[in-house]
């Protein structure tokens, strides 16, 4: 079992496609200790405690604007809870 | 690199956006008793005190909701027509890979059609305006994934056996009253039961399990549609999942005696959920060509690590408990696929997919993902069938199997830690006995033995002479299956055809 004290992981599993790519490259740079696993057709972006998504991290990859109601067109599955979802950020982590 | 300056102006920021297009468009109601206008969120013995608590974290409006989804739509049904138009199901792995498409086909889309109905009904008849517009998206993604999976596997359904009738077979083929009658089990609960049913259990504990290996599966054994689709779905399911987890905190936040009944409905439908999805465990480690994960792996990363050591260290903080048989349930890993290829293997010339014996590369994977169990399967069934293969024969088992009173697979699974001795309960009730195959099912009968002992049990019923006929052939003409749609795969139509197919092309350069 692992220690009650360390910050249990939380993820999201995203397609792997070509726009997509900003997504990833912008949730690397604002995570620190992410952890990327390819498998078929999917990205899956795991870290302990907090994943962040940033609105204008992604903005500056894509080069346009983007909305992150667009996020749900990239998202496959995620584990942990939804904790925030607004105009500039997602935030995956757990509650308790 | 330059952010883009010009951004559209908007008036209202996404959280306000959403609270005045759901929540402030509810009334009060004036001329009505709440209770006549919400009859069914009561006699469950839920308590709800404050229903403006429920809130979607997607904060999804109608003008969202409606532009993302078409745009699924859209890039969905553009790789279907560039799939069809390049005759894609000539690069598929093998043709053997269909059988898993045939299940699916056969067993899903009428289980998300009740899904549809169902939260139908809860978007007209939960008393919250934020669980009502939840509801209503998850009603319409539902149907939005029946639609869709059919028109992806239509395509097939020109070239490969099994997918003609699916919809007349989700009714009467003795396999698929397994998903059937899991949806039949959650639909004729209540509000609250159907949400820890589908929404919390079946969609955040155990989809991960079912859609994301078998998706990346199709996307590893060149089933470009069923990729698209299942990825298109799952997207939905992201939603579905967070609806799911809603509902449960949101019950246990609103009174504490809604802890026990919660923990009763998610320890019965963590079993349900779980042995409905052991399918899934015998296509993923028997019927792709191609596989991604095992069984064993994807339950340790969806299943333990996600859900044990994620989410009910958060449900810890209510009160709520792992489910009282998932012990049960890990130890199984290692030989669920195991026993549940075995059962289809026996009884396929009753079914409408075709299986066959793992051959020399399918054993060597088998081997490395379960050096534990693999060989001791090997030896006491998989030799001896090769063996009858060898002399002429096709081994299939000539009686009908006892099925479960509650999951309704065949009675195959064995005592835990003793892959050797078969598992069987018995239950008495008003003088009959029923059977069970493990102390989840026993466990879920005894709580409500009054609903599962009018389950329509195919064998029974096939018994009992409801089934066309007193004979196997007269029970397949009733089941709508046709010749090449079940049997043997070596020697299939679907095999011959295939290699017909390859052979007849410009010669591989």
């Amino acid at each position: 079992m692992s220690v009650e004290a360390e910050p249990r992981m939380v993820g999201v599993d995203l397609q792997e496609n070509e726009e997509n790519r900003a997504i990833v490259e912008a949730v690397e740079a604002d995570n620190e200790d992410l952890t990327v696993r390819h498998m078929p057709g999917l990205i899956r972006l795991t870290k302990p405690g907090r994943l962040v998504i940033n609105q204008a991290s992604v903005e500056q990859r894509l080069g346009r604007p983007w909305e992150t109601h667009e996020f749900q067109l990239a998202i496959v599955s995620y584990f942990g809870e939804i904790v925030e979802w607004d105009d500039d950020e997602i935030v995956i982590a757990w509650k308790h | 690199m330059s952010v883009p300056t010009q951004k559209p102006v908007r008036k209202l920021s996404m959280k306000q956006r959403y609270s005045a297009l759901t929540h402030d468009l509810d009334w009060p109601l004036s001329y009505v008793e709440e209770d006549d206008a919400f009859p069914y969120t009561k006699f469950e013995g839920i308590k709800v005190h404050d229903w403006s608590k429920w809130e979607d974290p997607f904060r999804l409006t109608v003008e969202s909701y409606n532009k993302y989804q078409a745009e699924k739509d859209r890039r969905l049904y553009a790789v279907l027509d560039g799939f069809a138009q390049s005759q894609g199901q000539l690069s598929l792995s093998d043709a053997s890979y269909m059988n898993a498409m045939k299940i699916f086909l056969q067993g899903i889309p009428s289980g998300e059609y009740q899904a549809h109905r169902n939260f139908a009904h809860l978007a007209r008849y939960l008393n919250g305006p934020g669980a009502r517009f939840a509801s209503l998206c998850q009603s319409m993604d539902e149907l939005r994934h029946a639609q869709t999976e059919i028109h992806t596997l239509s395509h097939y359904n020109k070239f490969f056996g099994g997918m003609h009738d699916w919809n007349k077979m989700s009714d009467r083929v003795w396999y698929l009253s397994v998903p059937k009658s899991f949806f039949d089990d959650a639909g004729t609960a209540g509000p609250f039961e159907w949400l820890i049913a589908i929404g919390f259990s079946f969609e955040y504990l155990l989809t991960n399990l079912l859609f994301v290996p078998f998706m990346s599966g199709a996307a590893f054994n060149g089933d470009l549609p069923t990729m698209t689709f299942g990825f298109s779905a799952q997207s939905d399911e992201s939603r579905h999942m967070t609806l799911g987890l809603e509902g449960i905190k949101f019950m246990l936040e609103q009174d504490e005696d809604n802890l026990p009944i919660v923990q009763a409905w998610l320890d019965k439908w963590f079993w349900r959920g779980y042995r409905l999805i052991s399918l899934v465990a015998g296509m993923m480690d028997y019927m792709l060509p191609k596989r991604v994960m095992s069984w064993k792996e994807a339950f340790e990363l969806y299943f333990e690590e996600q859900m044990l050591n994620g989410l009910f260290k958060d449900l810890a903080y209510y009160g709520i408990k792992p489910p009282r048989d998932v012990e049960w349930a890990i130890q199984e890993k290692e030989i669920l696929s195991h026993q549940v290829y075995w059962i289809l293997y026996q009884f396929s010339h009753a079914a409408a997919f075709t299986t066959t014996v793992p051959n020399a590369q399918d054993q060597a994977w088998l081997a490395e993902a379960y050096p534990e169990t693999w060989p001791i399967y090997k030896s006491v069934v998989w030799d001896k069938a090769q063996k009858v293969m060898d002399e002429g024969g096709r081994y299939f088992n000539p009686g009908l199997p006892q099925l479960c009173q509650v999951c309704q697979i065949p009675m195959g699974f064995t005592e835990p830690g003793d892959p050797m001795t078969q598992c069987q309960r018995h239950s008495i009730y008003e003088g009959e006995r029923y059977d069970t195959c493990s102390d989840g099912c026993k466990w879920i009968f005894e709580r409500e033995p009054e609903k599962y002992v009018q389950a329509w049990l195919p064998v029974h019923q096939i018994y009992q002479g409801n089934c066309g006929g007193p004979t196997l052939p007269d029970v397949a003409v009733w089941y709508g299956l046709e010749p090449g749609d079940g049997g043997e795969y070596v020697g299939s139509m679907d095999q011959l055809d295939w290699a017909a197919w390859h052979a007849s092309t410009v010669k591989e350069g």
